[in-house]
Parts: structure tokens; C-alpha cells; sequence
């Protein structure tokens, strides 16, 4: 294969799984059952011409391989605002890899398409850092923190290099956080919370891996996704543990392993408190133009969920409600009426990308609302938006209102 | 009058040779979200050395963050010419290695990156003048005054 007689291609894929077993210290490689690869977003020409050179000699990916989002919505062109030349390499780039053999999934959470989720542990290749804090944790699938360019490397080449988090020595929480006393013990009954302690997760634990206690048991798939999408874009978190809720925490002596936890820290109210604030960095005054909810793409249970909060309403005239999800998880919703029923009531349904990288919210001067501590962390950035942070609740109530609506909560208590 | 240069090897993640002033990046920086390949400034509203120019100076960070997309951008960084001259890094960081590896490949041009033991790290300076030559050698010379 690195000779090149499997083609052009397929030899500098190998070459980069090869570099990464130097960077990893592995000894050797172990094969894998699937991948997830994030190089389909355009990212300027270089992303383009990686793919071109991948693709010489006719390469294959060797294993099931989903792709992450892209530049474009592919099914829904009409939400593009930009430029319409500025989307075409970002659909060139999604086609290519189409051609390379992966599945044109287009979502940043494979983990809701029934057939690119592994079973747990399994060895996968994923990329997309809440994909792969959900696989490692919340699945106990077995990936590294790969990215653009190793992802598809390792989809073709069907191997990755014996280490890291593939191993199960390297799996075993090493900081134990505990919530503090003065937490309000309504706080994790809220989804709100759960993006907020992935922001305080990310911070204090970087890419050690942290072990959380106390939490309520049986969290579900959705607050422990927007828990570790949130952690995955404050610090490099590619697992962590919440005991009676994740998979290799039954117990904390499962998660942590033997002996005494390395370390022990508690999170008190102020600091929760504190990230919560920082998400909006917007005026509350501010007019509002725009809702942004789905970021990691919704699951048909949140879907589900924004249909019930918004009941027989309407987003109010000059506010745009959308909502991100995979094309497939769309199918689903479309099969049970909701779509339409969504469509109908005013919202816009965004699939294959996201609102932080591609210019599909309507122009305009305004705040933007969502309930996404990730799309709350990287919009500033990305597309320059003026951002408030809310509950699921609060963002419907304020998409109707026409103006940013508060709500009472747990995040009220002084 | 500068001081004396010190000396270091670091274990080389992607090979070749830089000279550059150090920047030390006070937080953790994701490059995807938190520079722009366009004009290589460090773009990421939360960060304490928001809009500080990346591109040529040898970045030393004790651990890279977040997202995946980061091969990509150093990678563009790289083809648009903002690319940093060198990373030092505390950890071994695969994804800014693989997108100096690519870079390389596409553009036969390389971005050092090097993991350097922490202590080692935490004692460049910023605005140091930093050189790394063959097999992770890196000499730094503190800047005058």
C-alpha cells in the first residue's frame, strides 16, 4: 500500500497513518470498522487540492465511511445568502468525497444515523470533535481525536495507529469533578445546564479525562451530546465520564479504575453561573433576527420537542427560526408529519451544513439566539454574529415574542 | 546587550526549519474558529490575545483545543502564505501535524512543529527570537532589553 501499488492516492493516505503512528507512538496498526470524516468542509483551495491528490490512481475508502457537514445545504440551495460562485468549490469538495466511496450523510452527528453508529467498543476512525467525544463516551466506541485529512487517510486505509483512547488503559478518568453544594439542585433538571457544564467541563479538564459524579442517572442521548459538543470547543475533551449515565461508568470505580482519583474538583455555582453569562455576548435589548437551534444537528427527539414548544405559534414577522439537522434524521421527521408541520409554522429547515460556517441566516443586523453552547462559542468568529444564549424553551418563547424573552430558572438563583 | 541563546531539542511532529519571534499563546487556541487563513490573525472572540497576527512568528503553546478542522486551516494557512513559521508544543498534537504533513505534500512547503517538554516550554519568552534547524534542535535568544 505505501509502495503505491494500490495507487497514488491510497499510498499517501498510508503515508499519513504512518506520520501519525510516529506522532502517536504507536508500534503498529489496528483495523478499524468505520470512519467519519470532517475533510468535506471546505476550508479554501488547500481542502480542494488534498482531495484531488487523495483521489489519484481511483482510491477507495475501505471501510463504511460517513461525512461530516459541508459548505452547502445540497437539498435546500435556496437558503444560501452568499455569493452563488462562493458555494461551489464547498460542492465540489462534498462531491468529491461522495466519489471516494463515503456516504453522503452530511452531519456532525453520524451517531443519529442508524447505520454509521457503532456499537460499543468498537475501533473507528471519526473526526468532528463533538462526533467524537458522543462515540467515545456516550457510545463507548473506541476513536482518537482525528481530524481533517487523517480521517479519510484511515477510511482508506482501514487502519489507525494502537493508540490513545483505541487502548483501554488510556480510557480510565483520571479528574474527578463534583458539583458544589451551592449548585441549586434543579439546575441539572434543565437542558440549559447541560451545555454550560460542557463549557466548565472543557476548561478545567482539556484533554485529560474527566470523570463527572452526582449528575442525575440515565442523562439523556441529547443533554450528553450538547454536554460534550460544549466541552469538545472549550478544551480538546475526546471522553469523559458521567457516572450512571455513560457506558464505562457504571460506578465511579469503573470510570476511574483502583486506588484513589488522580485528582478532585468541585465546580460551584458561581463559575456555571459565570459560563452561562459569557455565551451571550450580545445585548439582550438588542433587536432580534434570527434563532438558531440544531447545532450539533438536531435529533428527531429535539425536533420533535421544538414542534411541542412552538405549538399553533409562529416565529414573529423579521425573525428567522431554524433548525439544523442530518438528512437523514429530516427523512425520519418528514416520515412522522413534523417537517411539515415545522415548515409550516414558519421555521426553516437546514440540512448537510451548519449556520456558523455557511451564510444561510437571512442578512441582517440583530442578535441571534440559540440554546447551542458550541454554535454560541464559534459564531462570534465565524460569522461575526451578535449572540444571546438561552434554554430550547426560551429561544422558541423569544422566536415568537420577536424579542430576546427570559424565562424563570434555575440560572436565576443568586 | 541579549542574553545568552539557550538551547533545546524538541521531538519534531513535522519536520523542517524556521526562524521566527516566539508568541506565546497565553490560552489554548483551536486554529479552525481561531485564525484566519486569509490574513493569519488569531480571530477567536474568547481569546485573551484576540486579533494578534500569527502568521510567521513561531507559536508556542502548551496544548492545541478543539476542533478537527484545524489540519485544514493550517493547511490553507500554509498555500495562502499566514502560515505561523513553527509550533512548539507541549503535547504531541496530531491534527496540526497531519496538516503541516499534507501541506508539505501539496506545496513542498514545511511548518515545523515540535513537542517540547513543558518546563523547557513555559521558559521562552515572548518576542524570543527562535530557530530550529535539523532534528528538532531550537535555539532562543531573549529579546534585547
Amino acid at each position: 500500500m505505501l509502495a503505491g501499488d494500490a495507487g497514488r492516492g491510497t499510498a499517501f493516505a498510508m503515508r499519513l497513518v504512518v506520520r501519525a503512528a510516529e506522532v502517536l507512538g504507536a508500534d503498529r496498526l489496528i483495523p478499524i470498522s468505520r470512519a467519519h470524516v470532517d475533510a468535506c468542509l471546505y476550508h479554501g483551495q488547500a481542502t480542494l487540492d488534498f482531495a484531488a491528490r487523495l483521489a489519484e490512481g481511483g482510491t477507495r475508502v475501505a471501510v463504511p465511511t460517513s461525512l461530516n457537514v459541508g459548505l452547502v445545504d445540497l437539498l435546500h440551495p435556496e437558503l444560501w445568502h452568499g455569493a452563488p460562485q462562493e458555494a461551489d468549490p464547498g460542492r465540489r469538495l462534498m462531491e468529491a468525497y461522495r466519489a471516494l466511496g463515503c456516504r453522503p450523510t452530511f452531519t456532525c452527528a453520524p451517531y443519529q444515523v442508524v447505520e454509521a453508529r457503532p456499537a460499543f467498543g468498537e475501533q473507528v476512525a471519526w473526526a468532528e470533535s463533538n462526533a467524537i467525544v458522543f462515540c467515545n463516551s456516550v457510545i463507548g466506541a473506541r476513536t482518537n481525536r482525528y481530524g481533517d485529512f487523517i480521517d479519510v487517510a484511515c477510511a482508506v486505509a482501514g487502519r489507525v495507529p494502537d493508540a490513545g483512547l483505541h487502548r483501554t488503559d488510556a480510557r480510565r478518568g483520571r479528574l474527578l469533578l463534583r458539583l458544589g453544594p451551592d449548585v441549586p439542585a434543579a439546575l441539572p433538571h434543565e437542558d440549559s445546564f447541560y451545555p454550560v457544564l460542557g463549557i466548565v467541563l472543557g476548561r478545567r479538564a482539556g484533554p485529560t479525562i474527566a470523570v463527572l459524579d452526582g449528575l442525575p442517572p440515565g442523562l439523556s442521548e441529547d443533554r450528553l451530546k450538547a454536554l460534550g459538543a460544549a466541552a469538545a470547543s472549550s478544551g480538546s475533551v475526546a471522553l469523559f465520564h458521567a457516572v450512571g449515565s455513560t457506558p464505562e461508568a457504571s460506578s465511579l470505580k469503573a470510570a476511574m479504575g483502583p486506588g484513589p482519583p488522580e485528582a478532585m474538583e468541585t465546580i460551584v455555582f458561581a463559575e456555571l453561573r459565570a459560563a452561562w453569562a459569557e455565551l451571550t455576548n450580545a445585548g439582550e435589548a438588542l433587536p432580534l433576527r434570527a434563532v438558531s437551534i440544531g447545532t450539533p444537528h438536531a435529533s428527531l427527539a429535539e425536533i420533535e420537542a421544538l414542534a411541542v414548544l412552538l405549538g399553533s405559534s409562529r416565529p414573529a414577522a423579521g425573525v428567522e427560526l431554524l433548525v439544523s439537522t442530518g438528512r437523514d434524521v429530516l427523512e425520519r421527521s418528514e416520515e412522522r408529519g413534523l417537517a411539515a408541520r415545522l415548515r409550516r409554522a414558519g421555521v426553516e429547515i437546514l440540512v448537510d451544513t451548519c449556520s456558523y460556517i455557511a451564510p444561510v441566516l437571512r442578512p441582517g443586523a440583530g442578535a441571534v439566539m440559540t440554546d447551542s453552547a458550541k454554535w454560541a462559542y464559534y459564531a462570534p468568529g465565524n460569522i461575526g454574529a451578535d449572540v444571546v444564549f438561552g434554554s430550547t424553551a426560551e429561544c422558541v418563547a423569544s422566536a415568537v415574542a420577536g424579542r430576546v424573552v427570559r424565562l424563570r430558572s434555575a440560572w436565576d438563583a443568586a | 546587550m541579549s542574553s545568552q541563546p539557550t538551547t533545546l531539542r524538541g521531538r519534531v511532529l513535522a519536520p523542517g526549519e524556521a526562524a521566527g519571534a516566539a508568541l506565546i499563546l497565553q490560552e489554548p487556541l483551536s486554529l479552525w474558529g481561531g485564525m484566519d487563513p486569509a490574513n493569519g490573525r488569531l480571530i477567536d472572540a474568547h481569546h485573551p490575545q484576540h486579533d494578534t497576527l500569527i502568521a510567521g512568528r513561531v507559536l508556542v503553546m502548551a496544548s492545541a483545543r478543539g476542533s478537527s478542522s484545524s489540519s485544514s486551516v493550517l493547511a490553507e494557512a500554509v498555500r495562502a502564505g499566514t502560515a505561523p513559521a513553527a509550533i512548539l508544543l507541549g503535547e504531541a498534537e496530531l491534527i496540526l501535524a497531519i496538516g503541516a504533513a499534507v501541506a508539505e505534500e501539496l506545496y513542498g512547503r514545511q511548518v515545523p512543529i515540535l513537542q517540547v517538554p513543558e518546563e523547557q516550554l513555559a521558559a521562552i519568552v515572548d518576542g524570543a527570537q527562535v530557530l530550529i534547524g535539523e532534528e528538532g534542535m531550537v535555539t532562543i535568544t531573549k529579546p534585547e532589553g
